[in-house]
C-alpha cells in the first residue's frame, strides 16, 4: 500500500492536490482512500491531508504514521513542530518539498538520510495570483515522483477534480502540474517504495496506562488566566503580509482597524499599526482601506526585509 | 452505474438524491455541512427536485421535518453533536408521531471540552428516543443505507424516523471508491412513499400525536412503538434482502467477519470496524483465530443475531467508542444484556473503551487488545475495563496541565 501524506497551509490547496493524487492512482486502477485533515478551518494555518492507495480494498483508515512519501508544499512548515511534517518518517520515506534550496542541504539542515527531492519555487513569489495553483503543481511532482502514474491520468484528474472552475483555471492548473510532473520525471532518481502492514507477531506492545483518579480541582478542564490567546503567535501562519504605506495612508484609521476580523489592527498617534504576531495575513485590511493604502507582501520577501532592516539597525 | 471517489458526505446526499426526496430543511454543523452543501448545488442546478429550507437551529430543523413527514412527503435531514443534542426534544417526538424521515447523523464526540472528531455519544443520546439506528462503517454503505432506511422507515409494520450514523472525518470527509446505482433502478427500489392514513394537511384540520389521555393510552403508544421498532428487524432482513438481489450488495443486521472458525471476537461498530479487520487478518496470519462482530442495527438492537454469532466462542473483545458516565461502554453492557441467560455458555466478555473524540487505535493495540482476550480466558476471569490510553498521552496531557496550573497559581503543582 502507497502511503502519502501532503503538508500545507489553510489555502494553499492540500485537499485538491491530494484529491488530484487519489484520483489519478484510481484512473491507474488503484483503490483508494483520500482525505484532508483539518481543526477549525482557517487560512494559513498548518494543514495536511493524506492518500492511500492499493491494489486491494483498503481496510486502514484515518491518520497516516508512517508515510512512504511526504509531499510539503510550504518548506517554512519544515521547523514548525506543529507541523508535524517529519512524523513518523521511515528510513526509505522520500521528501519532496517545495523550496528554493537544494535536497542536500535540506538533509544536512535536519540531519537526515531520506531521499529528499525539491520542487523548485516558480516565480510564484513575486505574483501573489500564482500561490493558489501550488496544490496541482504539488500533486504533479508527487505522481512524478511515484513514478506509476502516466501523464494521461493525471491530466484526467485534474480535469475531472477542477473541471467545474472553468477553462481558463482548469488549463492553467494543467499546465503547472504537467510541467512539475515532467520536471521531476527528468531530474529525480528516487524511488517511492511501498510500505507493508504492521505484523502481529512480534509487535510493540502499547505503553498503556490506567488513567489515576484526580479530584475536580485537577481533572476539570479549566484554564482562569486570561489572554491565554496572546500566547499563541498566530502570525506563523501568514502567506502574505499586509504592509501600510504610511505616505499614502490618510489616517482615518477606523476603516482598517474595524474590519480587522482578529483586531490586531491598533490605532497609535493617529496612525493604524499592524501586530505582525497575531495578524493571519487574511488582507481584509488591503481590500477594505480607501485609500489603497496597504499592499499584500509575501511573507518571504517582508521577513527578507525585516531583516535587512534589523541588519543596518546594528 | 459508476464507481467513483466519494466521502461519506457525498455519499449520504447521494442517497437522499436516488431516494427523490421532495423536502429537505437543513441546519448547517461541522462535519455535516458537505450534505446539505451537495444536496443546495443540485437543487440549484437543476440536477435534484425537492425543497430545501434553511432553519434558524436543528430543533426547528426536526420539528419542520417530522411536520412535513406527517404531511405525507418524503423528508431527508442531517446532524451531528451539539446539533443532534439541541435537536433532541423533537427527535422523541417526531418518533412519537411516527414519522417516517431519515436522517444522517455525522459523528462527533459532545461537548465539553469541545471537539470537531468523532465518536458516538451524540447517536447514542437519541438511542431510547425511538429513531431506529443504522451505523455505517464505509462511505458506500452510508449510501446504500440511506436508500434502504427510507424503505424500513416507511414500511406499514415500521413506520418510524431511521437515523443513519457514519463518523465524521473517518468517513465524513474521506473519500473511497463508491459505486452509485442507476436513478431509474434506485427509484424502483425505493418506491413511492405511500403515507396511507397521514395527510396532515392545513385545509383539513387533524391532530397528530394527539394530546396525553391518561397512563393507559400513554403505555399503549409508547409500547406500540417499541414493538414497530422490534418488527423492524425482519423488515429489515427483507429490504436488505432486495437490495442485494438488485444492486449484488449485501449489508447484513449484524456483519461477521472471519468469525467461522473463531474463538475470539472484535465488537465494535461504525468505520473504525474496518480497521479491526486488518487487525483479524494481521492476528489469523500469526495463528490467532479471531474475527470481528459488527451490529450495523443497534436500534432495535439484534440480540439473536449478536448471540448467534458469538455462539460457541471463548472470548469476545467489545471496544466502545463512547462512555457513559459512571457506568462504561454502552456496547459492552448491551451486549452482556443480550448474551446473559442464554442456554449456551456465553464467551467471556472484556470491555474496552477506545476512540473517544477521535483517537486513534493503533494495529499493536488491537494485538494487545486480543493478547488481554486470550489471557483472560486462559485464566477465566474477565479483565477490568480499559480505556486505551498510553503513558506518552498521559504525559502529554501533565504538560497542558502544568501550563494552565502555572498560569493560574504562578507555580508548578506540588510547589
Amino acid at each position: 500500500m502507497f502511503r502519502i501524506r501532503f503538508h500545507g497551509r489553510g489555502g494553499q490547496g492540500m485537499k485538491t492536490a491530494s484529491r488530484i493524487l487519489g484520483t489519478a492512482f484510481f484512473l491507474e486502477g488503484y483503490e483508494v482512500q483520500d482525505a484532508p485533515r483539518y481543526g477549525a478551518e482557517r487560512r494559513g494555518a498548518p494543514i495536511f491531508a493524506y492518500i492511500r492507495a492499493d491494489r486491494k480494498p483498503i481496510n486502514e483508515r484515518g491518520i497516516i504514521a508512517g508515510p512512504d512519501l511526504v509531499v510539503v508544499a510550504d518548506d517554512s512548515l519544515v521547523p514548525l513542530p506543529a507541523a508535524g511534517v517529519l512524523q513518523g518518517i521511515r528510513e526509505p520515506t522520500v521528501i519532496l518539498l517545495k523550496s528554493c534550496e537544494s535536497g542536500a542541504t535540506w538533509r544536512q539542515r535536519l540531519n537526515i538520510k531520506n531521499p529528499i527531492v525539491t520542487l523548485p519555487e516558480t516565480g510564484e513569489a513575486e505574483d501573489s495570483a500564482e500561490l493558489r495553483y501550488i496544490g496541482a503543481a504539488c500533486a504533479g511532482a508527487a505522481a512524478g515522483v511515484l513514478g506509476i502514474i502516466s501523464r494521461e491520468s493525471l491530466a484526467q484528474a485534474i480535469q475531472e477534480e477542477l473541471g467545474r472552475l472553468g477553462e481558463a483555471v482548469l488549463a492553467k492548473n494543467r499546465a503547472n502540474a504537467l510541467a512539475s510532473f515532467d520536471a521531476i520525471k527528468k531530474s529525480a532518481a528516487v524511488n517511492v517504495t511501498e510500505g507493508g502492514s504492521i505484523p502481529a507477531q512480534p509487535y510493540k506492545r502499547p505503553a498503556w496506562i490506567d488513567l489515576p483518579f484526580e479530584d475536580a480541582r485537577i481533572s476539570a478542564p479549566v484554564i482562569h488566566a486570561g489572554l491565554t490567546s496572546v500566547e499563541v503567535r498566530t502570525g506563523l501562519w501568514r502567506t502574505m503580509a499586509p504592509v501600510i504605506d504610511y505616505s499614502l495612508c490618510r489616517g482615518c484609521w477606523w476603516v482598517c482597524s474595524t474590519f480587522c476580523p482578529d483586531g490586531v489592527i491598533s490605532v497609535r498617534d493617529n496612525q493604524p499599526v499592524i501586530d505582525y504576531d497575531h495578524c493571519k495575513g487574511c488582507l481584509v485590511c488591503v481590500a477594505q482601506c480607501p485609500s489603497h493604502a496597504i499592499a499584500a507582501v509575501p511573507e518571504k520577501e517582508e521577513q527578507a526585509r525585516k531583516k535587512a532592516v534589523a541588519g543596518e539597525a546594528s | 452505474m459508476s464507481r467513483r471517489l466519494l466521502t461519506g458526505n457525498g455519499s449520504a446526499a447521494w442517497g437522499a438524491r436516488l431516494a427523490r426526496v421532495d423536502y429537505i430543511p437543513a441546519f448547517p454543523i461541522t462535519p455535516q455541512t458537505e450534505i446539505i452543501e451537495t444536496i443546495a448545488e443540485w437543487i440549484d442546478r437543476g440536477k435534484m427536485t425537492g425543497r430545501m429550507v434553511t432553519m434558524e437551529s436543528e430543533h426547528a430543523m426536526i420539528t419542520a421535518a417530522g411536520a412535513a413527514s406527517a404531511t405525507g412527503v418524503r423528508v431527508f435531514s442531517a446532524t451531528s453533536s451539539q446539533g443532534l443534542l439541541y435537536a433532541m426534544e423533537m427527535i422523541y417526538s417526531v418518533a412519537g408521531w411516527r414519522t417516517p424521515l431519515v436522517l444522517v447523523n455525522v459523528s462527533r464526540g459532545i461537548s465539553a471540552p469541545i471537539t470537531l472528531e468523532p465518536d458516538h455519544n451524540d447517536v447514542l443520546a437519541a438511542r431510547d428516543s425511538g429513531f431506529l439506528q443504522i451505523h455505517c462503517s464505509t462511505c458506500q454503505e452510508v449510501l446504500d443505507t440511506t436508500l434502504m432506511a427510507y424503505r424500513l422507515a416507511e414500511d406499514e409494520r415500521v413506520r418510524l424516523p431511521v437515523i443513519v450514523n457514519q463518523d465524521g472525518f473517518y468517513l465524513s470527509f474521506t473519500r473511497e471508491p463508491v459505486e452509485i446505482p442507476d436513478s431509474r433502478p434506485a427509484a424502483e427500489f425505493v418506491g413511492d412513499y405511500n403515507p396511507e392514513n397521514m395527510g396532515f394537511r392545513a385545509s383539513s384540520p387533524s391532530s397528530q400525536a394527539v394530546a396525553v389521555l391518561g397512563a393507559g393510552a400513554y403505555s399503549y403508544f409508547r409500547y406500540e412503538t417499541h414493538l414497530a421498532a422490534r418488527e423492524a428487524l425482519s423488515v429489515y432482513e427483507e429490504v436488505a434482502r432486495e437490495y442485494r438481489e438488485r444492486f449484488g450488495r449485501y449489508h447484513p443486521i449484524v456483519e461477521t467477519y472471519r468469525t467461522e472458525d473463531a474463538e475470539y471476537a472484535f465488537v465494535m461498530m461504525d468505520s473504525f470496524a474496518t480497521k479491526a479487520k486488518d487487525g483479524v487478518d494481521r492476528l489469523r496470519e500469526s495463528g490467532v483465530k479471531i474475527g470481528l462482530v459488527r451490529p450495523r442495527l443497534l436500534r432495535p438492537f439484534p440480540e439473536e443475531q449478536l448471540c448467534r454469532a458469538l455462539a460457541g466462542m471463548k472470548g469476545a473483545a467489545v471496544i466502545d467508542q463512547n462512555l457513559s458516565m459512571g457506568k462504561g461502554g454502552v456496547l459492552y453492557t448491551e451486549i452482556a444484556s443480550a448474551l446473559y441467560g442464554q442456554n449456551e455458555a456465553a464467551p467471556l466478555l472484556a470491555s474496552f473503551i477506545g476512540g473517544l473524540g477521535g483517537r486513534d487505535i493503533s494495529a499493536e493495540e488491537f494485538y494487545e487488545i486480543a493478547a488481554t482476550l486470550q489471557k483472560a480466558v486462559k485464566h477465566n476471569r474477565a479483565p477490568r475495563p480499559r480505556l486505551l490510553y498510553t503513558v506518552e498521552e498521559l504525559r502529554a496531557m501533565r504538560k497542558l496541565q502544568a501550563i494552565a496550573h502555572v498560569e493560574r497559581h504562578g507555580s508548578k503543582p506540588g510547589e
